[in-house]
């Protein structure tokens, strides 16, 4: 039906949003991700569109089953988020989110590098938007340096993407880059700064928790997820992405420990988690390639869960803090357990969707014999079921009776509506896993639920909370305090204004006497000036004609005279 | 509010001490579980007995005391980006 385009129907949808009123803009702004969904289940594997463009042959829509399984995702997650946002009355918010959306489903069909990068800078625009609508000073500061980071991987990509097309005769299909290709570093690093590697990671945890309770919903949906798509197309396989994910699970997790932003918290963990999915991409076997796309699947959802319960919590309460909440349990007790559930998901619980798709990368991990690698991962799984599984939930809805407590109340219904479809999917998927593996793009035959598998990770698990408790009674765990913590955005929003002001204060006594030797130069150039011109001086004197005469009969005397020596 | 003199499940430390009793036994018998059944291995350093259950224990408090002295790094108040550049402050000096 939309073979041409599949992302029309979302696309259309946030024009429409624009002018619609009432329940027929909820109805479309509802149908539109179920409509896109229904398009793409007629899509067959192995068609292409292509459009000549000039000379250049490009290649808007590319179906296979990688695909696919990021579309159906990406309308899944327009879908819960629409939902958990119809009683958000802003129309830039629902265009810039459906429109963001459409930028994402148009990002994973992008058959060739030209029309990714016209989505690629679509998904940098629409995001910012989001950031933005939160209407506070401190968003949009935060939603021009995350705009900055997100063009500038949208440029690396446009000028990689004409090196590497220049070196192979005008050719710019999207398939295997690798870093040996003529421009693959470019676009690596364009990958690279949307799938928030470290050092690049700065605008994700800056940006993302400034944004509205649902803004930030969309964010963590599509974004990082495009990359992770991109490099499991262009870079599979790619040893460094190995070394790069392990150190993107285990640094967030310190980060997440001292936050004080349950949002913010929350944006460390899903670093933590895209970099269990780079460590598969890296390994690059059918087994770890599958967990790192399942992976992105699961944490669509659950980190779509939690994010929404802490938007629910920051709607009906207006803090988001960690020292300042606490207690919530008490008068949202339905938002308390389905965070809980995805924070079950996330820590992968046996049942829950986390399990299903990680253990794949763990597993990859050791078959491969990457053994550091398997201790970090592992050291990884256990913090953030620290971190994500049992700060958020602990510190928002339990620890100390907060302030709030008196006026809480559980959100409205269409929150709690989404937040359950995301519930049900999570405990689903943990159940049968068997529906998400067919979507997968390898046949493996692999089961997550045997004895041993199930005994360890539930050891693990048990023995972190157990930490977690002793810790807490034992009066160590740090306690949360009103605070930022310095990260690689402290770089471009600190050191580099700050050492901008210092070469000024050094410069300014050397400004300073440069302009007074100007000006005394200038002086002195006037005071000659003058002593020539000026009235009464030597060159304003005025002279009798007659002088020049006998001046000119001399010289030309002298002249004379010269001529017969 | 109306509900004033309600008492919650965990307003009585007796039920927070359930929980946290709970948790221990739960922990108990899943090591001794590990005694009864012999677990497959996939690598030579799972055939420490009890390996998760110590490497999650012993992780999960290693990152607690990193982190908290990470702290004492990267820890500013909390309108540090908010001041204007230049404008520092006692505990601002930079790493």
């Amino acid at each position: 039906m939309f073979d041409f385009w599949p992302a029309l129907p979302l696309f259309l949808a946030a024009i429409l949003a624009a002018v619609l009123k009432g329940g027929l803009r909820a109805a479309v702004m509802l149908g539109a991700p179920l409509l896109g969904a229904f398009g793409l289940y007629q899509l067959e594997p192995g068609t292409t569109v292509t459009v000549a463009l000039f000379d250049l042959t490009l290649t808007p829509v590319r179906v296979d089953k990688l695909s696919l399984l990021f579309g159906y995702l990406f309308h899944l997650a327009a879908f819960i988020g629409v939902l958990f946002a119809l009683h958000v009355k802003d129309r830039l918010h629902d265009v810039a989110a459906l429109a963001y959306a459409g930028s994402a489903v148009g990002a994973v069909f992008a058959g060739d590098l030209l029309t990714l990068f016209v989505y690629w800078e679509l998904l940098a625009l629409t995001s910012a938007v989001l950031v933005f609508v939160r209407r506070t000073e401190r968003a949009l500061a935060s939603g021009m340096r995350y705009l900055v980071m997100q063009v500038g991987s949208g440029v690396l990509l446009l000028v990689g993407a004409l090196i590497y097309a220049s070196a192979n005769g005008g050719d710019l299909a999207f398939e295997f880059i690798g870093l040996d290709a003529p421009g693959g570093w470019l676009i690596f690093l364009a990958f690279g700064i949307k799938s928030a590697f470290p050092l690049l990671h700065g605008w994700l945890v800056d940006a993302y928790p400034e944004s509205t309770p649902t803004g930030t919903v969309f964010l963590s949906a599509f974004t990082t997820k495009v990359a992770i798509y991109a490099l499991a197309r262009g870079f599979p396989g790619t040893e460094l992405l190995i070394y790069i994910g392990a150190v993107m699970t285990c640094f967030p997790i310190f980060y997440a420990v001292i936050e004080n932003d349950l949002r913010r918290v929350l944006a460390y963990s899903l670093i933590n988690q895209l970099g269990f999915m780079v460590v598969g991409i890296g390994i690059g076997t059918e087994l770890a390639l599958n967990g790192a796309v399942a992976h992105a699947f699961n944490d669509v959802i659950f980190k779509g869960l939690l994010m929404m319960s802490m938007g629910a919590v920051l709607h009906v309460t207006g803090e988001i803090r960690g020292s300042e909440l606490g207690g919530l349990y008490k008068k949202m007790p339905k938002t308390a357990i389905l965070c809980m559930v995805g924070a079950a998901s996330i820590s992968a619980f046996p049942l829950f969707s986390g399990f299903v798709s990680k253990s794949m990368v763990v597993v990859a991990a050791i078959d491969e014999g990457y053994s550091f690698v398997w201790m970090a991962l592992l050291f990884a799984s256990a913090g953030v079921f620290h971190h994500a599984g049992i700060k958020i939930p602990f510190f928002a809805f339990f620890a100390h009776d907060s302030r709030f407590v008196a006026t809480a109340h559980e959100p409205p219904s269409n929150m709690l509506i989404a937040m359950t479809i995301a519930a049900v999917l999570c405990i689903g998927i943990g159940i049968f896993p068997g529906f998400l593996y067919s979507l997968l793009p390898y046949d493996t035959g692999y089961s997550p639920y045997d004895y041993t598998h199930v005994l360890t990770q539930l050891q693990l698990l048990a023995f972190s909370a157990l930490a977690f408790a002793w810790l807490k009674l034992a009066g160590i765990y740090p306690p949360e305090l009103k605070s930022v913590n310095l990260d690689s955005d402290w770089f471009y929003r600190r050191l580099v204004p700050d050492a901008v002001q210092a070469l000024l204060a050094k410069l300014r006594p050397i400004d300073r006497e440069l302009r007074r030797g100007g000006l005394a130069l200038i002086d002195w150039g006037l005071r000659a000036l003058a002593s020539h011109h000026g009235r009464y001086s030597i060159l304003a004197e005025s002279r009798p004609t007659g002088s020049m005469v006998l001046w000119v009969a001399v010289l030309l005397g002298i002249s004379l005279v010269a001529y017969y020596l | 509010m109306s509900d004033e003199g309600k008492r919650y499940l965990f307003d009585n430390p007796r039920n927070v001490r359930l929980v946290v009793r709970a948790l221990t036994w739960v922990c108990v018998l899943l090591v001794v579980v590990e005694l009864a059944f012999h677990r497959h291995l996939a690598h030579p350093w799972e055939a420490l007995f009890g390996f998760y259950a110590l490497y999650g224990f012993v992780a999960c408090v290693l990152l607690v005391l990193l982190a908290a002295e990470m702290r004492k790094l990267v820890m500013r108040e909390e309108d540090y980006y908010a001041r204007e550049p230049g404008d520092r402050r006692a505990g601002d000096e930079d790493v």
